[in-house]
């Protein structure tokens, strides 16, 4: 009996729409099945009553729907009772080329190259080196163009502030400068307070405050710093961790989040830098922690149309919408990644308890980073791969195998649909997220690759190592 | 309380002599001419044992005083900026050392086709027939020379079996047989046991490569996947060439430099 139901091809099946959070889109309905993602895409825009047409992809128990309902059912044996659970999940509206080639090698560090970042609107970069020097580079020529002395030893971490104005970086001796990316100049003096290097920066979002004013730093010596750049001075200190603080996050919501050596996540209110939660979980030194809006909190009010803004407030404005869209109506997840060869990930301001524990990885994860539209958790290991993880569920994805050396770093393109990560091998390689596969491959470094960045405006890549060039690849 | 602490709490009650200080001071700038005196006194036996515990006693005065000189000058080291950065999240880690990548594959593979390397040790000693192989008598009554035995070290592949002692012309004799060789890198400075691959070149002719001869000069393969070198192109380079710098049949081990 079944199988001529199957067969005959024109019977319906019961489905329910839901949306990445389990949330329930309509009731649910019979659907033919020789319905495709195509006819689904139509109904869900309708259901949603979206003026625009948007794209989206459809998953069945975390699977990619790609062909036609019945033939799915088909092939893995569902049975046509019960009701079939569709989670639909928002395309981006642009598609970012893959880059690759490489269109530039500069040269101009005169030892590794150890940090690279491109400005919120994807039209400046700049790199921190072990020759003590910040190097702002010149997109359209592509070639070097301000060399920023003033460190007096290596330049571990760069950040951009998310309107584009100012540029934060720390060194080795634990002193942090900030400079004007337009001059090439320092604006004020070096910014002390930490004994030891500096491990991480963070700015403010610009949503909470604009212009951007205030930045969290990091440090080996186990305290976190915040500081404000037109005071030029330090604001609050937050000590606690009893080790080397390895990584530090501020949180759409006004919560900063500090990784340590010392197997906990902190999370500390920013008026007067009180404790909130500690998380605890980890065996082993915590390496890297990555938010699920992290990406719109980097590229402030910057999309991809190449909007520039004219005041603050417009760009607080714009950098809300965006916030409050990319967020929905769950609260923000956190992901931390250690050298205890796991992640877990949390729900910092819903309880203290990690909401999975993501397991699979045979040596210690060096860097975490969630896919620009939340959907999707990546990890970089020194196993040699990269993983890919649910982003809502933490539920395991797929391995990506290719590198032959531990994997240092990983950047996801704008439009979450590929990843790039960079490793040991010299080699950078390009991931796609819907065949799981290897995309591309991009050799060309004479040496081990420290630091990846895609520019939020998805044209470039740049990539820097050990060999002293900074590499710019374009699709 | 101990019988024996009478005296430091009499110094707690009452103090110490008023001039105690004064005496101590004088006690100890005179200790110097006393030992020296006692130095030059002393004879056979005594001299040495005072001889001995004096340069003890310096030995150790010179360790502390260096001692702290590092602690005074342990600030100045750590601001010095060093060469080999590393990004934050690898200065934790133990790093080993390791070659750099090479970037010279196709300069290797060009040299290869030329048949010509230059290598360490460009001229060898030529090694005789008559010093390479021992005559092997055979035969009833040990008339026959046809079989040859090598007196060098060799390189036999994993998957060999001998030949029956009819057809067997060379013995390579199992005691002589090698496996692994100290690999030297001479860019890293520091020597790694690997195995060889294959013999790749004997200086002595082309019949030595072939049975595997090792001798000063050879060149051979090694196994060179646990350095973990990689190509440009990201592939693990396994195997590398390496030039013997001893006599392996006179020393018992393999040492060679590796060709970069």
């Amino acid at each position: 009996m079944e199988d001529e139901r199957e067969i005959s091809g024109d019977k319906n099946v019961m489905c329910q729409l839901t949306d990445p959070e389990g949330i329930p889109l309509g009731a649910a309905m019979y659907l033919p099945q020789n319905a495709g993602p195509r006819e689904l895409q139509r109904i869900v825009n309708q259901l949603l009553n979206n003026e625009e047409k948007l794209p989206y992809s459809f998953y069945i128990s975390d699977q990619e729907l790609v062909v036609q309902l019945g033939t799915y059912l088909q092939k893995n044996k569902v049975s046509v009772e019960k009701v079939v659970e569709i989670v639909y999940q928002p395309q981006a509206v642009f598609r970012i080329h893959p880059v690759n080639r490489c269109s530039a090698t500069i040269s101009g560090h005169t030892e590794a190259v150890l940090s690279v970042a491109f400005s919120p609107d994807g039209h400046q970069l700049a790199s921190g080196s072990g020759d003590t020097t910040v190097r702002l580079w010149d997109l359209n020529t592509q070639t070097p163009m301000y060399t920023c002395t003033g460190h007096k030893n290596w330049v571990l971490c760069i950040a951009w502030s998310p309107d584009g104005k100012h540029l934060v970086s720390g060194s080795k001796a634990g002193e942090i400068l900030c400079w004007d990316p337009w001059t090439g100049k320092p604006s004020g003096n070096p910014l002390t307070g930490h004994k030891k290097w500096i491990t991480g920066l963070s700015w403010e979002p610009v949503h909470l405050q604009a212009p951007s004013r205030r930045f969290v730093s990091s440090s080996k010596d186990g305290d976190a710093r915040v500081w404000d750049i037109s005071l030029k001075k330090c604001v609050l200190c937050l000590s606690g961790h009893t080790l080397a603080v390895t990584c530090v996050k501020w949180g759409g919501d006004g919560m900063i989040y500090t990784g340590s050596q010392d197997c906990t996540i902190k999370v500390w209110e920013t008026k007067q830098g009180k404790l909130i939660r500690e998380l605890k979980g980890h065996g082993h030194w915590v390496n890297s922690l990555a938010l699920s809006t992290e990406y719109v909190l980097r590229t402030g009010a910057f999309d991809h149309t190449g909007k520039s803004y004219s005041s603050p407030e417009e760009m607080k404005e714009t950098a809300l919408a965006r916030y409050n869209k990319m967020k929905g109506s769950a609260p923000e997840r956190l992901v931390s990644g250690s050298d205890d060869f796991t992640m877990f990930l949390w729900e910092p301001a819903v309880s203290k308890q990690p909401k999975t524990r993501l397991t699979g990885h045979q040596q210690l994860v060096n860097h975490v980073y969630f896919s620009p539209d939340g959907q999707w958790i990546a990890s970089a290991s020194f196993d040699k791969s990269v993983k890919l993880w649910n982003g809502v569920t933490g539920k395991f994805v797929a391995v990506f195998r290719g590198h032959v050396g531990p994997v240092y770093q990983i950047s996801w393109s704008a439009d979450s649909r590929l990843l790039l990560s960079g490793s040991k091998d010299s080699t950078l390689k390009i991931w796609d997220i819907r065949t799981q596969k290897l995309k591309q491959d991009l050799p060309g470094h004479a040496d081990e690759v420290f630091a990846v960045d895609w520019s939020p405006d998805g044209e470039k890549v740049a990539s820097g190592g050990r060999d002293r060039v900074l590499k710019l690849w374009m699709g | 309380m101990p019988q024996g602490d009478y005296i430091e709490q009499h110094w707690k009650r009452y103090g110490r002599r008023l001039d105690h200080f004064e005496r101590k001071r004088k006690k100890d700038a005179r200790e110097v001419h006393k030992r020296s005196q006692y130095a030059q006194k002393a004879l056979g036996i005594k001299g040495k044992i005072f001889a001995k515990k004096r340069y003890a006693e310096k030995a150790q005065m010179k360790k502390t005083l260096k001692m702290h000189e590092e602690s005074i000058s342990r600030r100045k080291v750590d601001d010095e900026v060093h060469d080999g950065a590393v990004p934050a999240y690898l200065l934790d880690r133990e790093q080993t050392t390791r070659a750099k990548v090479l970037s010279n594959t196709i300069k290797q593979k060009r040299k290869e086709k030329a048949g010509k390397w230059e290598v360490p040790l460009p001229k060898v000693r030529p090694v005789a027939e008559d010093e390479m192989f021992r005559v092997i008598r055979s035969g009833k009554r040990k008339t026959k020379q046809w079989k040859r035995m090598v007196t060098k070290v060799t390189f036999v592949g994993p998957g060999f079996t001998r030949k029956p002692p009819k057809y067997e012309r060379f013995i390579r004799p199992t005691g002589l047989r090698f496996t692994k060789a100290h690999v030297t890198h001479p860019e890293l400075k520091c020597t790694f046991n690997l195995e060889i691959i294959g013999v790749k070149k004997n200086p002595n002719g082309p019949m030595y490569s072939s049975l595997g001869v090792i001798t000063k000069g050879t060149i051979i393969e090694v196994n060179v996947s646990e350095l973990g070198l990689v190509t440009p192109a990201g592939k693990v380079v396994w195997g590398k060439y390496a030039q013997v710098t001893n006599n392996p049949e006179n020393d018992g081990c393999i040492n060679a430099v590796l060709l970069v």
